[in-house]
């Protein structure tokens, strides 16, 4: 099975605490710790775990700058066997529909399987996969959290409302994204990002791809932002400050008053 | 006039409450604009929700094929995609259906694509002023949508406010004009969640724990502190994600809806998809050691601290009363 995996270097919303720049039209972008994409691991994991068990190999791509190269190094040292790094100038500003454009220049010009996305990224939209197999004219699966390989077709399961989950049988090739908890993504130690530190990664742009620079970047994007901001919702939560004992003690009295004790 | 169609879900032959909501979010685009529900099934449930949703909806387009008698996105797009008129704005729930089908309809339709939506500012033209959020919450963005081709719009269910029904619409049947319905994708079955030892939805009080439990022997401290209170612990994804609780423990719109009186959300950020699942307006504690994190803008009461030391200081407490 020859595997494709998409991943994407975002802000680690475990690591940080997100704060507007004193324009107040973008995030204070200076301290922030970047990491691979979370529901990415879980997808390069089942990927690892499909070729273990019927062969094959397992390309990982992103469409990014410079400092991309970190994420596909440490895929690769999960034990992806290859990085692409998709990267111009002229691809920045690209909305999702650029993205997935670019992705599929690139999948054309190899022969997958099987194409996997996370099931969602920093931008919380869940669109890279569904556009990509869209344009492909591939079957596509969302929110997948269980695959089943048989002969030239496979069984996947999708997580839906109430904790259930919907059983499909998808052709090959396709697309589909992977949620959390499918699997567990291994641990990758230093060393593993060493084995992996001086691999050539090959660097794609848009001549490479035969992407006309106006279908993608900026000026292909109808979707673009505007700013980031902080919604004003009122009053929130009633903070409850002093000494742990005081909190405790007051917050010992609501609770009672609320049924809660 | 701006065309806008809304893809209502149903189950059951009910319609999702989200069927309510669109009305207000179109009207939020434009004002003057004219809304179609569609929705597409097999039978007497598809009839049923179509007759149902001509109270909400002037027109109410309905596709019957045994093919769509479970929905297959697959099979929906390209219903949809010989039915919607180019350029016309359609409405998409952003639910575990709507995010299978939604992105690749915009492609097929040759339209712009914005995911959960959680308000509109009107349009400027064929721009249309959309916000979102980022980060889990986090942060809120404005976008703009160059609409001129058209959109698919999902919205966040549970965010537009509800209509009443009061209009006297007709369902039109336009199962002829669906075309072929083939499709890769094949649906099996739905496999049930499993029930698990311990019923969080039949508890008043939970003590639900998320990321900030930091290690799976720390879970002993929130069940400590259950004890104390005569509470269940449950808890958000990442700690299912993690296997260090069963499934059936998970609050939220992937896992299980609770309506206790009070929720004390334990080192939890707050998602929407988490928040989803907790319903009746309970007593919501949130304990975070980030004073940032979205749950301070839906609980009722926040503490900033580290619920590893917090929670054994509480339950110390309660037990001396």
């Amino acid at each position: 099975m020859e595997i494709l995996v998409c991943v994407k270097r975002v802000p680690d919303t475990a690591e940080n605490e997100f704060e507007l720049n004193s324009e107040g039209n973008d995030l204070d972008r200076d301290d922030l710790v970047y990491s691979v994409n979370e529901w990415d691991n879980y997808a390069v994991e089942e990927a690892i775990q499909i070729v273990d068990n019927l062969g094959g190999s397992i390309t990982v791509v992103t469409v990014g700058d410079d400092e991309a190269e970190e994420v596909l190094r440490r895929e690769m040292a999960m034990g992806a066997n290859n990085g692409v790094l998709l990267s111009d100038e002229a691809f920045e500003g690209s909305d999702g529909k650029g993205i997935a454009t670019i992705l599929k220049a690139e999948v054309e010009k190899g022969n997958y399987d099987l194409i996997l996305t996370g099931a969602q990224a920093d931008e919380g939209a869940g669109q890279i996969g569904g556009m990509l197999a869209a344009m492909l004219d591939y079957p596509y699966a969302s929110l997948v959290n269980k695959i089943e390989p048989a002969d030239g077709k496979i069984k996947v399961g999708r997580e839906i409302e109430g904790g259930n989950q919907e059983m499909n049988e998808i052709e090959l090739p396709c697309v589909l994204s992977i949620q959390t908890g499918i699997n567990e993504p291994r641990y990758v130690g230093i060393r593993g990002i060493r084995k992996v530190a001086s691999v050539d990664i090959p660097v794609k742009g848009a001549g490479d791809l035969g992407l006309d620079a106006g279908s993608v970047g900026e000026a292909g994007a109808k979707i673009k932002r505007v700013d980031y901001f902080v919604p004003d919702l009122g009053d929130g939560a009633e903070m409850l400050e002093g000494s742990t004992d005081e909190i405790v003690e007051k917050l010992i009295e609501k609770l009672k008053a609320k049924g809660g004790l | 006039m701006t065309q806008i169609f809304a893809y209502v879900p149903f189950k059951n032959g009910v319609a999702e409450d989200v069927a309510l909501e669109f009305p207000g979010a179109a009207k939020k685009i434009d004002a003057g604009a004219s809304v179609t529900a569609v929705v597409t099934g097999s039978g007497a449930d598809l009839d049923k929700v179509a007759g149902e949703l001509t109270k909400v909806y002037s027109e109410v387009i309905k596709i019957d094929n045994a093919a769509m008698a479970y929905p297959n996105a697959e099979v929906v797009r390209k219903a949809l995609t010989n039915i919607i008129p180019a350029g016309a704005i359609v409405l998409v729930a952003h639910d575990t259906f709507g995010m299978d089908l939604a992105p690749g309809l915009s492609i097929k339709l040759e339209s712009a694509y914005a995911a959960d939506v959680v308000d509109f500012e009107g349009m400027d033209g064929s721009t249309l002023k959309i916000v979102r959020q980022e980060l889990g919450g986090a942060v809120s963005t404005h976008v703009t949508c160059d609409a001129s081709a058209g959109a698919v719009l999902t919205i966040r269910p549970g965010t537009f406010a509800p209509v009443d029904g009061s209009a006297s619409g007709a369902v039109v049947d336009k199962s002829g004009d669906a075309g072929d319905l083939s499709a890769k994708r094949t649906f099996l079955e739905v496999v049930e969640a499993e029930v698990g030892e311990v019923d969080i939805t039949k508890s008043d009080v939970l003590v639900s724990i998320g990321r900030g439990i930091e290690d799976e022997d720390n879970i002993e401290i929130a069940q400590e502190l259950a004890d104390a209170m005569g509470a269940v612990v449950s808890c958000s994804r990442p700690i299912v994600d993690a296997k260090w609780l069963e499934k059936s423990r998970q609050v939220g719109t992937s896992g299980q809806t609770v309506k206790p009186k009070v929720y004390m959300a334990m080192g939890i950020s707050g998602s929407f998809q988490h928040m989803g699942g907790i319903k009746g307006n309970p007593f919501i504690v949130a304990v975070n050691k980030n004073p940032k994190a979205p749950i301070f803008q839906v609980a009722d009461v926040g503490i900033v601290e580290d619920i590893l030391e917090f929670m054994p200081a509480l339950q110390e407490a309660i037990e001396a009363l």
